[in-house]
């Protein structure tokens, strides 16, 4: 006999839609709940990013939620710094203490509040705050992140990987990997690898490691870290001698036809030519003289007035017919100028530059371990997809400057890259050659390459400048515009009349030019050296800055208890807000418990991060599925609240009173952060039927949340593809507020704002480096991207340190929160050193023996794992897998404190002492992008007694 | 010794060594169709699988054992391994999702002395009853493919149920009618049906890319199938490069380039 089952038991009581947060992807998801209680969670079948699926540590965001590692209340330190003794206070003695701290630091030098947002996605609200406060020194972790790829994504052409463009996975025929953060576009990406293998698409990954996405590509390319630049290099190289590129859309859409002026030791060298209007020359193949680019004349740079009077540039098709308007430009060749200066083609110096012998094959497969044929071969195969098997949809379209095309053409090659080119200290120039790769193939937003994710692509870069300059910020006063944003030259940098860093974390300073997401990384370690400022509150969310989020963090722990000679600490007040018992809270002042993610509302703006489709924008909230059963508040809603008692403008109303008393759901709604544009784009105006801009719809949550917490609507056809040209989509940008006028983007092949920081560098200009940044300067901002060894002449000795040393997490783990997570932990929560069996053999090494690892910074002993699928020159563990003892909710005696180790000890914080003694941070010197990946090490088998302890260990924290 | 019952128990053995019969085998055999050239080891077929199962819907939660202290371990139903196979150019590293195959001649059923470990007549599917079980495990120990866990805490064998609570569950919309493993998986590597019938969408999938049964030497006759991975794409024929002794790189080719270029814009 069969027992009965019951095969219809209810499911849930209740289910309600939400976002997830158990990584940065932000998928839909659908929350069960039954007798109050959250019971299950699963993929929103009709959500843009995830379409119904789910990953492992979305599924596993429940046990996220029950985390005993929640804080409970909000907590005061009584004991020493990083000993973990606090006394629960109440919200209101918190909120008093911290807008005390805060409010003196506003009345004499806002500069002294350090706000740094770790894992943020409300990065609109945080950043507006730290705006309304008056302080420059705010960002969130994307410097300590993927900056290099953001950045060199918007300075070439207005868009980027993940968040701003992705593959088009329906159609492309041939995709390239190179090193990818899980979470950057997590299930998107799953989702995505299954149709091209399906469809028979080739995947090439290009990574030192062999797992996850690498495990099922159709070749796995295992390159030395650091040298992807190269590589790609080598493919623009041998597809210039094979001929390969797309010609017509370099004309049309580049500024491959630029002239750039050659005169050596004088102030224009290297800019591009302009007529008295400032617009860009080119020369017309017909007459073989310059003549300016019209749309440039008719606006000038950053103008948004008019449309363009002088016909297009670049006539289509090609050839060109006779017309008196039509021409087409030369790509090669000098020229006198009427000044008589000699100018070249930017194209020319590209492939000057891509064709020698630097960028051989050959030299490239030295460093990087990938064969010259190999380099040849995909260069052919890229070639093939792109030109041999190009695709036309039937879908006529207009471009900027009226024509009408009548299909679409596709070059279906495409690529993602994120945070193993990001990186590392050459990351930049490298993210910029892939995507100078791609765009030489022609294959930017149009069928089957890359596409852009409205509300991109934007103006090349985005038309914010950085506020915060020497002398702009006063006490009690607004810094008048956004802390972040894209310098077009030196002067854009926050610097004071000695070219002194004006921002604590020395962003947009000599040291890191071009610092669009800020140097969370160096904040702790600047404070507290006084370099080159003390602050007097350093305010932390959502960033494990005492361990996993910190390089080096044997000297941040000492920098976060270090003491003057009164006794006093030198970073005075320390205030952090995290929903969890990370390792940070013990380092902490005073604790804003925040909720979990199923307790708050949030929104996922198109004003911050977006989520969109290539196929149209999206936007996203998250609700409150329960209600906290802790006395924890959401930290938005307390920044609502400080804000508020602070008095910041915007955040009270005319009488003083608070602007938002509904908490951060009556943000969300009735903020407007221009006349009629806030936080949510879908569903505005009074009767809840506009997009983009439209007035403030008091019903509006209750539309997102019938919506299942989302909000995606589609292009028309016609403006899909070509949006950086197309007259439809960039009208209809225009119209929703995406973009200010209607202008083509042109994509920067050449990008002249790198050439006025060097042409400071060789002097030339009102606002100069100090000598001692000059020769960085001038070597690292090259108008055209170029590879050079990571850490360049800072980096250890090959003979001493052979081996790079890189991490990543588990694709089941996102950082610390998720190791602590009480079924991700059952999968993992040990973590070894991976080596190949090469390197296992030469070192008589078994698996689980110890080692020392040693970098020029410090050693760490723990245990190896020999492994294929790696690169022989490589070593490599899961990232945030070690934890230290009695933190997170875990037992002190928990794997992850006992038997797992971090490398961040071994990475430095600050590069060896330059020319003149300067320390530069370990970061990119462009962008100062975290060198996470730069690290260099020696293995050594450790072999008796002491060969059974995890080291450096850390003192327990008790809990 | 964790739990309340261990290994014992051994009356009533009968003398064809079977202590529990299967049914006439069913003509409906529902199962799982797992695709090893997408499955890209994220993990969320294992947590979805854990999550549905210890709400305790139809049968016990699944339980952990000292999920925060220095062994922390519990019940899943279905868990992800990752290796390599071979080394050099012919590697690679295979992630390989493990769960009960519901099998046509399953050992765990006709080796359990109480009948509670049974094979469901009209669909195939391999269930424990926990209110009989005893927990005996010998049923894991017949199991060739360890695809049984034994829960500490209840003291019952636990196994997958092909959410035996999802697709039939009149509660839920029928297009997610079927296990939590598959509504989860990001990749598309999982699929769902009825492997009994040669029209069915998984039936045809296997027979196109030539699913297999695990260990067939086993003799369980599993009713899950893995597809193998596909051959690695080599890009079909590229278009042939000019070689270097043809076209060269350096000056001179910069030289063919640029007249190249003047060319197509000719």
């Amino acid at each position: 006999m069969q027992p009965v089952v019951n095969l219809s038991p209810p499911p849930a009581d209740e289910v309600k839609a939400t976002t997830c947060y158990m990584c940065a992807c932000r998928c839909g998801i659908h929350v069960h709940i039954k007798g109050g209680a959250i019971t299950y969670i699963e993929g929103n079948r009709d959500h843009p990013v995830n379409k119904g699926v789910i990953c492992g540590k979305g599924a596993a965001g429940i046990m996220q939620h029950f985390s005993p590692a929640r804080l409970r209340n909000p907590l005061l330190r009584t004991g020493e710094r990083g000993k973990g003794q606090f006394k629960e206070i109440s919200w209101d003695e918190a909120l008093s203490l911290a807008s005390t701290w805060l409010g003196d630091v506003r009345r004499t030098d806002p500069k002294k509040l350090a706000f740094f947002t770790g894992r943020d996605q409300s990065q609109a609200l945080t950043g507006w705050w730290a705006s309304q406060f008056g302080t420059p020194n705010f960002a969130a972790h994307g410097g300590f992140c993927s900056v290099n790829m953001a950045a060199a994504g918007l300075y070439t052409m207005g868009g980027s990987f993940w968040e701003f463009g992705e593959p088009d996975w329906e159609r492309t025929k041939y995709f390239l990997l190179f090193g990818v953060a899980e979470d950057h576009a997590s299930n998107p990406i799953k989702i995505a690898l299954g149709k091209l293998k399906a469809r028979g698409v080739k995947i090439v990954s290009v990574n030192p490691v062999r797992t996850g996405y690498n495990a099922i590509a159709d070749e796995w390319l295992g390159i030395k870290p650091g040298t992807d630049g190269l590589f790609v290099a080598a493919l623009i190289q041998e597809l210039f001698r094979t001929q390969r590129i797309d010609v017509e859309s370099l004309c049309r859409y580049t500024n491959a036809a630029w002239l750039v002026v050659q005169a050596p030791g004088t102030a224009g060298d290297g800019l591009f030519a302009r007529d008295a209007a400032g617009a860009p020359l080119v020369i017309d193949r017909r007459t073989g003289l310059p003549r300016p680019v019209p749309l440039f004349a008719a606006r000038g740079e950053g103008g948004g007035e008019g449309r363009p009077q002088a016909p297009a540039l670049h006539p289509h098709p090609l050839p060109a017919k006779d017309g008196e308007n039509e021409f087409l430009p030369a790509l090669s060749g000098d020229y006198v100028l009427a000044d008589g200066r000699q100018a070249t083609p930017s194209f020319a110096l590209m492939a000057e530059r891509y064709m020698g012998a630097e960028y051989a094959p050959e030299r490239a497969e030295a460093e990087t371990g990938i064969p010259a044929a190999t380099i040849r071969r995909i260069a052919a195969e890229l070639a093939t997809a792109a030109f041999d098997q190009a695709i036309a949809l039937d879908q006529p379209w207009t471009d900027w400057t009226g024509t009408r095309h009548e299909t679409m053409t596709g070059r279906p090659v495409s690529m993602h890259a994120m945070r193993g080119v990001s990186a590392h200290s050459n990351g930049f120039h490298t993210c910029r050659l892939i995507h100078i790769l791609q765009i030489l193939l022609g294959s930017i937003d149009c069928p089957g390459g890359f596409r852009y994710k409205p509300p991109y692509p934007k103006s090349v870069p985005p038309a914010i400048r950085p506020m915060g300059k020497a002398g702009k910020t006063a006490p009690n006063t607004p810094l008048g515009g956004s802390p972040l944003g894209f310098p077009m030259g030196p002067e854009d940098l926050l610097i004071g009349p000695n070219g002194e860093p004006q921002r604590v974390d020395k962003a947009y300073s000599w040291e890191a030019p071009l610092a669009a997401h800020g140097l969370m990384h160096m904040v702790i370690t600047n404070a507290a050296t006084a370099d080159p400022y003390p602050v007097d509150v350093l305010f932390l969310y959502m960033a494990n800055m005492s361990w996993n989020s910190s390089m080096n963090v044997p000297a941040v722990l000492q920098h976060l208890t270090a003491k003057d000679e009164t006794g006093a600490y030198k970073i005075p007040k320390i205030i952090y807000s995290d929903a969890y018992a990370s390792e940070m809270v013990a380092y902490a002042d005073l604790i804003l418990p925040d909720t979990t993610y199923l307790e708050r509302w949030d929104c996922i703006s198109l004003l911050d991060r977006p989520i969109s489709d290539p196929d149209g924008p999206a936007d996203a909230i998250r609700q409150p599925v329960v209600k906290p059963d802790r006395n924890v508040r959401p930290f938005q809603e307390v920044l609502l609240d400080l804000g508020a008692r602070l008095g910041l403008p915007g955040f009270v109303d005319m009488a003083g009173k608070p602007k938002y008393p509904g908490g951060y759901a009556d943000y969300i709604v009735n903020h407007e952060r221009a006349p009629g544009i806030g936080p949510l784009a879908g569903w505005r105006g009074t009767d809840g039927k506009s997009f983009g801009r439209g007035a403030v719809n008091p019903q509006q949550l209750e539309r997102y949340i019938e919506n299942g917490a989302f909000f995606a609507t589609q292009l028309p056809p016609e403006a899909r593809f070509f949006k950086h040209a197309n007259k439809d989509y960039l009208e209809w940008a225009t119209s929703v507020g995406f973009i200010g006028a209607p202008d083509p983007v042109i994509l920067q092949l050449y990008c002249e704002p790198l050439q006025r920081f060097r042409l400071a560098a060789q002097g030339h200009g009102g606002v100069k480096p100090p000598e001692q940044h000059r020769k960085r300067i001038a070597t690292y901002f090259d108008p055209l991207p170029f590879w050079y060894p990571a850490a360049g002449d800072a980096a250890p000795k090959e003979d001493l340190y052979p081996l790079c040393a890189i991490t990543q997490r588990p694709m089941h783990m996102y950082h610390s929160w998720g190791s602590q997570n009480a079924w991700l932990r059952q999968i993992t929560n040990e973590n070894r050193l991976f080596i190949h069996h090469d390197l296992a053999r030469k070192h008589d090494l078994k698996d689980d023996d110890w080692v020392w690892l040693t970098s020029a910074t410090g050693r760490i002993k723990c245990q190896v794992r020999a492994m294929d699928g790696v690169n022989p020159h490589t070593v490599w563990t899961w990232n945030a897998i070690g934890k230290r003892s009695g933190t997170w909710g875990l037992d002190p005696q928990a794997p992850e404190s006992q038997k797992s180790f971090l490398l961040n000890h071994l990475i430095p914080d600050l590069l060896p002492e330059g020319a003149g003694g300067y320390r530069y941070s370990n970061s990119d010197p462009v962008t100062g992008q975290a060198a996470w990946y730069d690290l260099k090490v020696r293995i050594e088998k450790c072999v008796g007694d002491a060969a059974r302890e995890i080291s450096p260990k850390f003192a327990t924290i008790t809990p | 010794m964790r739990g309340r019952c261990g290994a014992g128990n051994f009356a009533e053995i009968r003398d064809d060594h079977t202590m529990t019969t299967l049914p006439t085998p069913p003509t409906k055999k529902l199962g799982l169709v797992i695709d090893l050239d997408i499955c890209v080891g994220c993990q969320a077929c294992a947590t979805s699988c854990k999550e549905w199962n210890s709400q305790g819907l139809t049968s016990a939660p699944l339980t952990d054992e000292d999920p925060y202290g220095d062994d922390p371990h519990g019940t899943w139903l279905n868990r992800v391994h990752t290796y390599e196979v071979g080394t050099g150019p012919a590697a690679r590293t295979v992630h390989f999702p493990r769960s009960c195959l519901h099998c046509e001649d399953a050992p765990c059923v006709t080796v359990c002395p109480t009948g509670a470990s049974y094979k469901r007549a009209e669909d195939g599917i391999v269930l424990v009853n926990p209110d009989t079980c005893i927990g005996c495990k010998l049923c894991s120990w017949a199991c060739p493919y360890g695809a049984r866990e034994y829960d500490y805490t209840d003291g019952v064998m636990k196994k997958c149920t092909l959410c035996v609570d999802r697709i039939y569950n009149e509660n839920l919309a029928e297009v997610d009618r079927v296990p939590a493993c598959v509504r989860a998986c990001p990749t598309g590597a999982r699929a769902f049906g009825d492997l009994g019938d040669p029209g069915s969408s998984v039936s045809k999938n296997v027979a196109a890319r030539g699913g297999y049964d695990l260990m067939p030497e086993m003799g369980c006759r599993p009713t899950n199938k893995y597809l193998p991975p596909r051959e690695k794409r080599a890009t079909a024929d590229p278009e042939p490069m000019p070689s270097l002794a043809e076209m060269a790189a350096g000056k001179a080719g910069l030289e063919k380039l640029f007249a190249w270029v003047d060319k197509v814009l000719s």
